[in-house]
């Protein structure tokens, strides 16, 4: 497929070379129409999920932006955002502190138990959320976390933990130890070294473990529904339950802005992969 | 690695040991280096190892426990309990006045806690009625006098006291580990007779693992034939083009799972755009709106496109390793397009398929918030379950049950994806 068609292609390799075309496009269509479609949507001047007639006549009356002014006044929606930018960052700083840390002393060469370790720390990703949900509530009720900012913190930072270590490793995988040794033998002592030798230059992949850590909590919506209480609900869980009982297009408002986070945040790993690449070398410029 | 410095000016003295710098056998500085080596990777592990154990697995280790865990019994009437030891549940005669003293005696201490309810709605579990019959008995208690004959006067109460089927019950439950909550997990009981399986018009929960099974496996499906095409197209396309159509893939991957669901929300309802659009081509009347939500269509369509991203990287990246010379190769030995595909390039993407279809199938089985909001009834998972015992009927220990069960599922299926993929092969983005 990469070489355009020979010319001595049948009728059949031309109508199927064409014909797959149009199928892996419809296929990217239905990956990427839902998300786009409701951005349109929630510019509705009408308290409606499809499409007025005014607005498929481009008529101006037809769009407003009640949605968004609703989400940044209505005060439940505000709660929810606050209590998101509160929790979302102080669990990614907690799991990206421990997650490096714990990366560094992976790739050591003698590690003992190495691989049972690594299935320790992975295991938060692979467990089906409600079960993890469903534990943490009852462990957390015993130790009185349950329904406090800092249960759900805690709870987050462990999701967000094997994202970390994944990241890192990766990145430690290029990493020259020599450079350590150069250091250590011109007179660095070994937390200057790692803060002026290693850190530069694995940071790409804690900023981009750190990103996958704050997405996995900003976006968490099952642990929080269960360990958190009112006090802590969140924007996913505002949009659960919205969807859930009362539906209001004040929900497409909100998952417009999410949608353009999410495209932020692919830039910035997009960006941030390029110059990890770049700096251990992996690719020209 | 400060050894390292020691350990390059090796010298040999008489004795024919080699020595390091500083006069102590190399062989001895060498294992003092390594463990030093041991003990700092340790130490930078450890923070996070404690705090994914404590955060973590103690709490999964916990639902394991309260799945068999069963001790409300003994605590509320441990002397009941204990009397009742003696009672053969098979003689066919009732339990003797000791046991009723007994249980006088305990409930009179419960009910001042208030806990004989909470005792009834676990019996309730195992024996419809219990609850009620605790909750009866319990406000008579109060104003019963201490003295006999305690037989006669409980079964005043309630005559279910003179039932043989509430003591055995009460027997059968007593001890403080049970298998009562896994039986009832896979809709089976335990009767005077062992373990029976319930009635069939009872039976809930081995249909729901069975749906949760098949409807996983046809998002696995679907999954497959929508990301395969994907896969190929990008791997056969310069890494220019290539790289802007991943965006396409990619965007989905990072948008929030609650903004994809609401999105299908929209989009599948019976006054939405589709449903819009179909009318407006004529292709249906408006009478004939479709029902595409609510139900297991919904659940389908809306899963198959949030975990499609998850299919489609691991395939791209094994088709991407697999050099086009194979596939010329055969064409230029006479084989037909479709004969190369099939028996030459298809193939060696079966690893591709393999692992995306397990990590797809994984994340299936486990997911609770789409079937929650586009499933209906009918379109529901046994995690639904799970949240449903965990915050409404509160029967944790089922709930606990259930989890547990699934928990083993996804162990063993990520067991099989650790053998093929290798779980330090996960790559993100």
């Amino acid at each position: 497929m990469s070489s355009p068609l020979p010319p001595y292609a049948s009728t059949l390799q031309v109508t199927w070379f064409y014909a797959f075309r149009i199928i892996c496009g419809l296929i990217f269509f239905f990956l990427i129409f839902p998300i786009l479609v409701i951005v349109p949507l929630s510019f509705n001047a009408q308290d409606f999920f499809t499409f007025t007639p005014e607005m498929l006549r481009f008529d101006p009356a037809g769009y407003s932006l009640k949605h968004y002014v609703d989400f940044f006044t209505n005060p439940d929606w505000q709660q929810a955002l606050y209590n998101s930018v509160t929790i979302a960052p102080a669990a990614t700083i907690l799991a990206t502190v421990l997650g490096t840390l714990a990366a560094i002393g992976l790739s050591q060469a003698h590690v003992p138990y190495k691989s049972a370790i690594m299935a320790i720390l992975i295991s938060p990703m692979i467990v089906p959320l409600i079960i993890s949900a469903a534990g943490m509530y009852f462990f957390y009720s015993r130790l009185g976390l349950q329904g406090t900012y800092i249960g759900v913190v805690l709870a987050h930072a462990a999701l967000g933990t094997p994202f970390v270590i994944i990241t890192v490793t990766a990145t430690l995988v290029g990493f020259d130890r020599s450079l350590v040794r150069a250091a250590a033998s011109m007179g660095a002592d070994p937390v200057t070294t790692f803060f002026k030798v290693q850190m530069p230059l694995i940071m790409p992949g804690v900023i981009s473990g750190a990103l996958f850590a704050f997405i996995t909590s900003f976006d968490e919506v099952v642990v929080v529904l269960f360990l958190g209480s009112a006090s802590q609900k969140t924007l996913p869980w505002q949009m659960f339950i919205g969807l859930r009982e009362q539906i209001s297009p004040t929900i497409l408002a909100v998952a417009s802005v999410m949608v353009a986070l999410s495209i932020v945040l692919l830039f910035t790993l997009e960006m941030l992969r390029r110059r990890s690449e770049r700096l251990r070398g992996l690719s020209p410029g | 690695m400060s050894s390292a410095t020691d350990t390059s000016t090796d010298a040999i003295a008489g004795d024919g040991i080699v020595r390091a710098a500083d006069g102590t056998p190399l062989k001895r500085s060498l294992a003092r280096a390594l463990r030093r080596e041991k003990l700092r990777s340790f130490l930078l592990i450890a923070p996070l190892l404690a705090f994914v154990v404590i955060s973590f697995l103690m709490p999964i280790a916990d639902m394991l426990f309260r799945s068999v865990e069963n001790n409300i019994v003994e605590d509320t009437i441990p002397e009941t309990v204990q009397t009742l030891a003696s009672w053969d549940a098979d003689s066919g005669d009732l339990p003797d006045e000791r046991v009723y003293a007994a249980l006088f005696q305990d409930l009179q201490i419960a009910v001042e806690q208030r806990i004989h309810t909470r005792l009834g709605s676990r019996l309730n579990y195992e024996k419809s009625g219990m609850s009620g019959l605790f909750r009866k008995t319990g406000r008579e208690v109060r104003r019963m006098e201490a003295e006999g004959p305690f037989k006669e006067r409980f079964i005043e109460i309630d005559e279910d006291w003179a039932d043989i089927e509430v003591w055995a019950v009460i027997k059968r439950y007593s001890p403080p580990y049970t298998p009562g909550y896994f039986l009832n997990a896979v809709d089976a009981e335990l009767t005077a007779e062992g373990v029976e399986m319930k009635p069939e018009n009872e039976r809930i929960y081995l249909m729901l693992f069975w749906r949760t099974l098949v409807m996983s496996l046809m998002i696995t499906l679907s999954c497959l034939l929508l990301g395969y095409p994907i896969g190929y197209l990008l791997s056969h396309l310069p890494a220019r083009s290539a790289n802007l159509l991943m965006i396409l893939v990619l965007l989905p991957f990072w948008t929030s799972l609650l903004v994809r669901t609401s999105a299908w929300k929209v989009l599948l309802q019976q006054q939405g755009v589709i449903n819009d659009f179909l009318v407006w081509i004529n292709l249906i009347d408006d009478a004939g709106r479709l029902v595409m939500i609510n139900n297991q269509t919904g659940t389908i369509i809306a899963m198959t496109h949030i975990l499609l991203p998850f299919m489609i990287l691991p395939l791209y990246s094994v088709m991407q390793t697999i050099s086009p010379s194979y596939v010329r190769a055969a064409k230029s030995l006479g084989a037909s397009d479709w004969t190369a595909f099939w028996r030459v390039y298809f193939p060696q993407t079966v690893p591709g398929i393999g692992a995306g279809a397990i990590l797809v199938f994984i994340l299936a089985i486990g997911y609770y918030i789409t079937p929650e909001l586009v499933g209906g009834t009918s379109g529901i998972f046994i995690s639904n379950r799970i949240a449903y015992h965990i915050s409404t009927s509160l029967n944790w220990g089922l709930a606990a049950a259930l989890g547990t069960i699934l928990l083993l599922l996804v162990m063993a299926l990520f067991y099989v994806y650790d053998r093929i993929v290798g779980i330090d092969n996960v790559k993100l983005g």
